[in-house]
């Protein structure tokens, strides 16, 4: 296997609260691979989009206790300041939520997205940015982009915005380009078309993605490998088709349970009961177990954070359950009825 | 664009007669500003007799409010209750000197405010934010006139003690000012308390706001896309934060006309300047409703021009904002 | 200024609403998005043919209880108490105002001296601890310290008048505009309008020359009927956006009359602003009101009032430092501690604004 592009090692991050320290994320440790769509799901809270904002050096207030971060040789975490922002925004872009409040609403699109190439190309002239930027407006496919160009962020729909930013963030060919809950705030039709419009971006850079998302369907689409996280800790990671059809965590296990699924017949839905937990105070143990249906009270559930271990032979999938092994009977059933009525 | 100016003109031309018809009715019927001569033996029936002639106390209050609005504009706002001095002349020499004091320590607000609301925004939470806001504080809860009577007293008691006459503390100018640069430079000295005492009242509210402004700015998801294209902190700050947090103040500084005032008058009253805050409360002394109802409908076109500006500057600022 | 939503990262303010709303939330966050769930059901989930659900002992909920994991469930209010008493300086300012209330309450016995009583020997001296004249004296050897306690009772009381009563007035206005809109709202608003056409100082200022001022209960209604707008449109405004929820359209339909809409359902829900509000005016009204009686538009001496304490004094006062500085210091004072209490309260009853912090 190549070497991954961007390799996190036993991050930990922390926000002081008036309320506590919270801990937002606890020895994260994942790889992505030169290319490939990595997915990251969780719930809020679940601390997803907190380990790429602060490696990208976007969390100011978060204080960094342990980790590495190491994009294509460089830890991110201790470079200087100057360095990292030449790689943000250039080699490693971001894409956020929300398109309307992410754009100036002062200054028009294609100011805007001029500013990210003059920025990482300083030898360029106005011209030559504001032709680079038509180019990318046509390749995220905006319509009419020489007249849209000079239009204010107001005058473009949820989707088109969405579109812009998408070519602000590969205006530069990232390597590694992180879409954070890119459809989240999209009508459903619209997400389908940002969709295509990431698949595209990922034609034309081939960038690796980090698709940090709470949308199942969205993994399920886009995904090569999924990393599942849960209270600030990374719980499962594995390629899609293991972690939706053999997934080996309770957790994995109740969100693919909870799917309403059209190809089954269901009378109830099957919510994973209880709340996600305090992050400034969190359980002893394994932060999952209250809501676990598979610990049935077990005292090293209670008590030892379990570790991510690898399941099976190979490390391409692990999962962090003392009692992963057990799940392999459970689910296989479950999965199988899903495959027979399908 | 122009259609919504003329709009707007047109409505302001309404509200300003409706204004006029309430500031006239207001004060006529609030007594008889011949109450105080009728009773003194010292003035004749005839004296006051023709007062009333003069100023047509007898007729009709609709036939009064007529003569008024005439004189407004055709009569220089007519002339003062006793002596019959024109009132125009007077109001404009005093509106020069106000504008004088508080241009200067309107802009000196400005740039002051935004400076220190900016910084303290960044710098949240550190030691100079919190000795700025602890400043802003003292500055709302401290009246002006007392702010400006403590001036006055700090120099004089620093003169008692140290023989040393820091800065003047009454007038516009010197008994003698002498002419051109001369004139000017006594004038800057004469008006440097009131000033000093305008500003720092102006920059308590300002910067509290700007800081409040900057902060909301700084926070902002679009602030977020900046950093994440890799701008500059400065660059992010000055780009995107700053020109988003300035619009408004824009608005808020021509909104506040009425309270910037306010602090002039009771600045004047302090310091004795020949400004239109003394003019309006000796007019108000003397009982002598002309004077003020002119200075007051005077005072409402500026307010209404000032809001007009406000609007059509935030509307070329914002370009989410459109008037068709 | 535009709305922030917040991108679902871990800014410790999303995690703290999340840590509160966690009493109104019964549901797990959503992690199945647009495709997966709908509105989950409360029921546990029946049989179905899934042996892996097995039920959540009652023995994991009562330790998930015991580990602080079920939020204790508070009232509103008691959330708004724990913050407002998290800010230091509104505590303090709360128990400076409360004893200076008292002082103005009890001045009688307080005052060293009479408000009016002449202490000929020693005319116009300074701040000193004999004769316990802690003030000084003015001109005819009256105790200063006494007049600046009862100057501060009238203008107390002044102040907290002109605030009731121009709450009282403005939210009637802005209820009423907010509620019914259209013509309604226009015409007051227009109206509101019109009144701040004015500079507000020379409308009071006016007012008070020619309806004739003197007495604190004047002053305090003129005062009010020009503070009033402010509340107007603060109650006018959370009212136009209250209207619009659905506990509204739900009372209309079951045939709640508009008084009882009002009074039973959005001005509760209003109580925060207008509290908070209401606050700053008394503040605002003692600064106006001092501003007033200064010029001599006010409560005029012999009446007791801080303004006109300072105006009194200001005669002498180069000399006589005293005479101007303790009144005013005084408002300073009171007007801080207020602002202060106002701050915290604004904190208290509306964290959701985001407010920086004093």
């Amino acid at each position: 296997m190549p070497d991954p592009i961007l390799s996190i090692r036993d991050l930990t991050v922390e926000f002081k609260t008036e309320d506590g320290v919270v801990q937002a994320v606890t020895d994260v440790t994942y790889d992505l691979q030169p290319g490939e769509v990595l997915g990251i799901v969780g719930e809020s809270g679940s601390g997803k989009s907190v380990s790429m904002l602060t490696i990208m050096g976007l969390s100011p207030q978060a204080t960094i206790p342990k980790g590495e971060a190491f994009f294509k040789g460089e830890d991110l975490l201790k470079l200087p300041p100057k360095r990292l922002r030449e790689i943000r925004g250039g080699d490693m872009a971001m894409i956020f939520q929300d398109p309307m409040t992410s754009l100036n609403p002062v200054l028009t699109v294609g100011d805007q997205i001029s500013e990210a190439v003059m920025t990482h190309n300083p030898d360029m002239s106005k011209g030559g940015a504001r032709d680079r930027t038509v180019e990318l407006l046509q390749i995220v496919g905006v319509p009419f982009a020489e007249r849209r160009v000079d239009q204010y962020p107001h005058e473009f729909s949820g989707g088109m915005r969405q579109r812009a930013m998408i070519a602000m963030s590969i205006a530069n060919n990232p390597s590694v380009l992180v879409a954070d809950e890119p459809t989240t705030a999209l009508d459903v039709t619209i997400q389908a078309q940002i969709v295509e419009v990431l698949k595209k971006a990922r034609e034309e850079t081939h960038a690796a993605i980090v698709l940090i998302t709470h949308d199942l369907g969205l993994i399920a689409e886009l995904a090569d490998r999924v990393v599942v996280m849960y209270a600030g800790r990374v719980v499962e990671l594995s390629d899609v088709f293991t972690i939706f059809n053999e997934p080996r965590h309770p957790y994995t296990v109740g969100l693919m349970n909870s799917l309403a699924r059209v190809d089954m017949e269901q009378e109830w839905l099957q919510p994973i009961p209880g709340q996600p937990p305090s992050m400034i105070a969190p359980p002893p143990g394994c932060a999952f177990h209250p809501r676990c249906s598979f610990s049935n009270g077990r005292l090293v559930c209670r008590t030892d954070v379990p570790a991510l271990r690898q399941i099976g032979d190979s490390a391409l999938h692990v999962s962090r359950c003392h009692f992963a092994e057990e799940l392999e009977q459970a689910h296989v059933v479950a999965g199988a009825a899903a495959l027979e009525e399908a | 664009m122009l259609t919504y100016i003329i709009r707007r003109l047109l409505y302001s031309a309404v509200v300003l007669v409706l204004a006029s018809f309430l500031v006239f009715f207001f004060v006529t019927a609030t007594g008889d500003p011949l109450a105080g001569l009728r009773i003194s033996p010292n003035v004749s029936k005839i004296t006051v007799q023709n007062v009333i002639d003069r100023k047509h106390l007898d007729d009709p209050i609709i036939k009064r409010y007529g003569y008024w609005a005439q004189d407004a504009f055709t009569n220089q706002f007519g002339s003062t209750l006793l002596d019959n001095r024109p009132i125009l002349p007077d109001l404009w020499r005093v509106m020069k000197n106000t504008l004088q004091l508080v241009l200067i320590a309107q802009l000196l607000v400005i740039i002051m405010a935004v400076a220190i609301g900016v910084v303290s925004a960044i710098r949240q939470y550190s030691v100079f934010d919190h000795t700025m806001t602890t400043f802003s504080f003292l500055g709302l809860a401290t009246p002006v006139f007392w702010l400006a009577l403590m001036a006055q007293v700090g120099v004089v008691q620093i003169f008692e003690r140290t023989g040393h006459r820091l800065f003047p503390i009454a007038n516009l100018s010197a008994v003698d000012p002498g002419t051109g640069l001369d004139f000017w430079i006594d004038r800057a000295h004469h008006l440097t308390l009131p000033v000093l005492v305008l500003t720092v009242a102006g920059i308590a509210g300002y910067s509290r706001y700007m800081r409040a402004a900057m902060l909301e700015v700084i926070n902002s998801d679009y602030v977020r896309t900046a950093r994440a294209k890799g701008l500059s902190e400065r660059r992010v700050t000055v780009k995107h934060a700053l020109r988003n947090a300035l619009i408004p103040l824009v608005t808020l500084v021509a909104l506040d006309f009425g309270t910037i005032l306010g602090g002039a008058v009771v600045t004047e009253t302090v310091f004795s300047l020949d400004g239109m805050g003394l003019y309006f409360v000796n007019a108000l002394f003397n009982n002598d409703p002309y004077p003020v109802m002119a200075w007051l409908m005077i005072v409402a076109v500026m307010i209404v021009v000032f809001n007009l500006v406000a609007d059509i500057a935030y509307g070329l600022l914002d370009p989410r904002v459109r008037y068709d | 200024m535009t709305d922030r939503i917040p991108a679902g990262d871990q800014s410790p303010q999303d995690l703290e609403s999340v840590l509160i709303a966690s009493d109104t939330a019964g549901l797990p966050a959503s992690a199945h998005g647009q495709m997966g769930s709908l509105a989950l059901p409360e029921e546990p989930p029946g049989p179905a043919g899934s042996p892996e659900q097995a039920m959540v002992s009652p023995q994991d909920l009562a330790l998930s209880q015991q580990q602080g994991l079920e939020p204790t469930a508070r009232s509103q209010w008691a959330y708004a108490r724990l913050r407002f008493f998290r800010h230091r300086m509104a505590v303090l300012s709360l128990l400076v105002l409360i004893a200076i209330g008292f002082v103005a309450i009890f001045a009688k016995q307080i005052a060293p001296y009479e408000f009016d009583e002449l202490d000929l020997d020693n005319i116009t001296s300074g701040p000193t601890f004999a004769d316990k004249h802690l003030f000084g004296t003015d001109l005819l050897g009256r105790d200063y310290l006494s007049r600046v306690i009862f100057g501060l009772r009238t203008s107390l009381w002044v102040a907290f008048f002109v605030a009731i009563l121009s709450t009282t007035i403005g939210t009637t206005v802005g209820a009423l505009a907010g509620y019914y809109g259209g013509i309604v709202d226009n015409l007051l608003m227009r109206f509101t309008d019109l009144i701040l056409t004015l500079p507000g100082l020379a409308v009071l200022l006016t007012a008070a020359a020619f309806f004739g001022a003197g007495d604190p209960l004047k002053v305090g209604l003129i005062l009010a009927l020009l503070f009033w707008t402010s509340l107007a449109r603060i109650v006018r405004g959370v009212f136009l956006s209250l209207r619009e929820k659905e506990y509204i359209e739900a009372a209309k339909a079951s045939g709640a009359s508009d008084a009882r809409i009002i009074l039973r359902h959005m001005l509760p829900n209003s109580l925060g602003p207008i509290i908070v509000n209401t606050t700053l005016v008394v503040a605002a009204a003692i600064l106006v009101e001092a501003a007033l009686s200064f010029l001599g538009f006010g409560i005029q001496p012999p009446n007791p009032a801080l303004g006109s304490l300072i105006a009194t004094g200001q005669a002498e006062g180069t000399d006589l430092w005293w005479l101007v500085t303790f009144p005013g210091l005084v408002i300073v004072v009171i007007a801080l501690a207020i602002n202060f209490i106002g701050d915290g309260l604004r904190d208290a009853l509306d964290p959701t604004q985001r407010r920086v912090r004093a």
